[in-house]
């Protein structure tokens, strides 16, 4: 009987953890439905990105009153990380404050006393956000897209932080020998006395219950990460590494098309010819996206670690002006989506089942892809380096050209481009005519 | 105004120094053809040995490219790169962002590598070489506001050669609210210029030149073809003409040197 809660501690630990690998195993099986991409390259570059922006959080603090909320809780989060290995050390051979014996009374009064200020701070800035989030009149976090699940998705986080932050404390508070030390109780000593009238055996049942809900709120936390957008605080690392690192402007050139123009532009080439020997009849590659798996691993990643904070959206100029368009929709859709086909695949034992449904019309409309100027500002404006616009351009290519969808105006630029080499309906012979006028 | 072709150079056996890459709007559109005759001004004043392409330059396939139609803009792309090649086209200089990102950047993987330059860059160049002057007295004092395009700013993070020059005319030059990397686009990229906008409830032109106005300028500065006609008709919108002019960064040097 002695060991019973070591057992059950241990049980839990496994449970949320495997809970947690097993999720993860999906979210990778999901991303890997895309299409390769190869970010292999330039690995120092990617390194000093992913430190300046993952973990430096440079681009969050662009906005300086959130990017330094966020910074509290973000360094209370990781710091506070070694208190959980107490406890896991504690829970499975039933010590108690292991550390303090190990780091001595100093060290180990300095470590807690650290962590008690951030608990407090990180409660007051999650606080600040609750209210950000549900009362200031910030557009961005009222949008359309934000309605129902985003919204409590993000209300959530918020409590879970603000209910593990305050077990924390009262754990300390209500550990009697931790306040009579008094070591690193720089917070919980002005709670405990909340616990003055109680019995010791009271105290003490506070104190193990506040352990036992904190550490299983912990286990629960993080696999509540995998439904929420608050997957960014694991793939942003990947992610910013990941990014493209060319110049904004820069497209890429879909090589299959460079395959067909060359033999089209070839007046040798014999477009009737077979395939040479031992070439593979390959199915025509599809021109763009219409659905998550048109999509490369990369975009695909980018939509698991949206953290749907709008910054994308609120600088958007389309969005500004009331068009349809919302960067930060086009990836929640796009995660929307995925996820779906994940399940899918789950439930049709490994292999996707087509639905009738796909990522263009029944998620995104071409009206929001049309108002897109491509002007990058939502790449600028992502803090963990998200690419909405190209998510924009592989459907536009996909529209135009495997569905010759493309709004009528935009037709007759693009037949003036072809037949005069201009978006206008200028002859060619005149290009020179600027210089004689004046 | 003398602009030598390439193919005239080719026949004297000549190489210029730098092809000037003129753009579609820059070659027919009323408004940019004028940029692109203060351009050639500067060039001229400068001693710069350049030439243009003529009837053998086309569209880039920028506008294409951004609106889907890869195929035709790698068409282009080939096509036009046939040509630069042709010529040995080493370097190239252009008053279009758009042409410029995608020459500099798009083209190289379909087998076109050259030096590209946007104007303001190649004409702070012929500054800092001593080839080239800029009179700060005559539009001395005069506010002047700069709008970043989103595809030399941005896309290829070209925010400094432009305030450089600015500066250099000796006006008092204001930030908008949102510049630089922050900058609004004007409303033209991704192919917007040739189709009427999505429903919504402003034009982005009109946003942004509201946020040109709350400087109060005497002028806004452009170095884009696209963004010049966007602010001017946001310009025109507001009923503004009478206060505010929009001009290219190269229209006010040739102004200011009085070319
Ligand atoms: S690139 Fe498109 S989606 Fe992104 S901010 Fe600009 S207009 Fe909006
Ligand atoms: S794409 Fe980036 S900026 Fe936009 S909502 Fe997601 S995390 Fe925020």
């Amino acid at each position: 009987m002695q060991y019973l809660p070591n057992i059950i501690f241990a049980i839990a630990l496994l449970l949320g953890i495997g809970f947690f690998v097993m999720n993860i195993h999906k979210l990778s099986r999901n991303i890997k439905l895309g299409k390769d991409v190869d970010r292999t390259d330039r690995k120092p570059e990617r390194l000093k990105n992913m430190i300046k922006i993952a973990l430096g959080q440079s681009k969050m603090v662009k906005r300086p009153f959130s990017g330094f909320l966020h910074i509290v809780v973000y360094v209370g989060f990781i710091i506070i990380n070694i208190e959980v290995l107490e406890i896991i050390i504690d829970g499975l051979f039933g010590t108690h404050r292991i550390f303090q014996g190990v780091l001595g009374n100093g060290f180990y009064a300095f470590l807690i006393g650290t962590f008690e200020i951030l608990a407090a701070l990180v409660f007051v800035a999650v606080v600040i956000f609750w209210l950000r989030r549900n009362v200031s009149n910030i557009k961005r976090f009222f949008s359309k897209e934000m309605k129902g699940w985003p919204k409590n998705d993000g209300n959530n986080i918020l409590y879970f932080e603000m209910v593990l932050m305050t077990l924390f404390l009262v754990m300390n508070a209500t550990d009697t020998a931790f306040q009579q030390a008094g070591i690193g109780n720089p917070i919980s000593q002005f709670i405990a006395p909340l616990f003055d009238g109680f019995s010791a055996e009271t105290i003490h049942t506070i104190e193990r219950s506040a352990w036992w809900i904190h550490i299983l709120g912990i286990l629960v936390f993080l696999n509540y990460l995998y439904y929420s957008k608050h997957l960014h605080i694991l793939l942003a690392f990947p992610n910013t590494y990941l990014a493209n690192l060319n110049p904004k402007g820069q497209f890429n050139n879909l090589e299959s098309v460079t395959n067909e123009v060359k033999l089209m532009m070839d007046p040798d080439a014999d477009p009737y010819a077979a395939p040479a020997e031992g070439a593979e009849e390959t199915v025509p590659e599809k021109f763009g996206a219409s659905d998550v798996t048109d999509l490369n691993w990369v975009q695909l990643l980018n939509s698991y670690t949206c953290t749907e904070c709008g910054r994308c959206t609120s600088s958007c100029p389309a969005n500004l002006t009331g068009k349809e368009l919302s960067p930060r929709k086009i990836m929640m859709d796009t995660r929307d989506r995925l996820e779906e086909v994940g399940r899918n695949i789950d439930a049709n034992g490994g292999t996707f089942v087509d639905d009738g449904k796909q990522l263009l019309n029944d998620y995104i409309k071409p009206e929001e892809l049309w108002a897109c100027t491509s002007c990058n500002a939502c790449v600028e404006e992502c803090p963990v380096n998200i690419d909405p616009l190209s998510i924009i351009m592989d459907m536009r290519r996909y529209l135009v050209m495997e569905e010759s969808a493309a709004p009528q105006e935009l037709n007759m630029m693009m037949t003036n481009i072809e037949n005069n080499g201009a978006p206008w309906q200028y002859n060619q012979q005149d290009r020179l005519n600027w210089a004689k006028e004046d | 105004m003398t602009v030598p072709t390439m193919a005239e150079m080719m026949a004297q056996g000549k190489q210029p120094e730098v092809l000037f890459w003129v753009g579609a709007a820059g070659s027919y559109d009323d408004r940019a053809k004028k940029i692109s005759r203060a351009f050639v001004k500067i060039l001229h004043q400068a001693n710069v040995d350049f030439a243009v392409l003529g009837t053998e330059e086309s569209s880039t396939g920028d506008a294409a490219k951004r609106s889907g139609n890869e195929f035709l803009f790698q068409m282009q792309a080939m096509m036009n790169i046939e040509v630069l090649n042709g010529y040995e086209v080493k370097k190239i200089v252009t008053c279009d962002p758009h042409s410029f990102n995608t020459l500099k950047n798009e083209y190289p993987s379909l087998g076109g590598k050259y030096e590209v330059f946007h104007h303001t860059q190649f004409i702070q160049n012929l500054i800092s070489e001593g080839r080239l002057k800029i009179d700060d007295t005559t539009l001395k004092g005069k506010r002047v506001t700069f709008h970043d395009p989103c595809y030399l700013g941005r896309a290829n993070e070209v925010y400094e050669s432009p305030r450089n020059l600015i500066k250099r005319l000796g006006v008092n030059l204001t930030e908008m609210k949102r510049n630089k990397s922050t900058a609004l686009c004007c409303g033209a990229g991704g192919a917007q210029m040739f189709k009427e906008p999505e429903k919504g409830d402003k034009d982005i032109n009109v946003l942004r030149t509201e946020d040109a106005l709350e400087t109060k300028p005497q002028i806004i500065a452009t170095g884009c073809p696209y963004c010049n006609t966007m602010m001017t008709d946001g310009i025109k919108f507001k009923e503004k003409e009478a206060e505010v002019l929009v001009k290219d960064i190269a229209e006010l040097i040739a102004e200011a040197n009085n070319l």
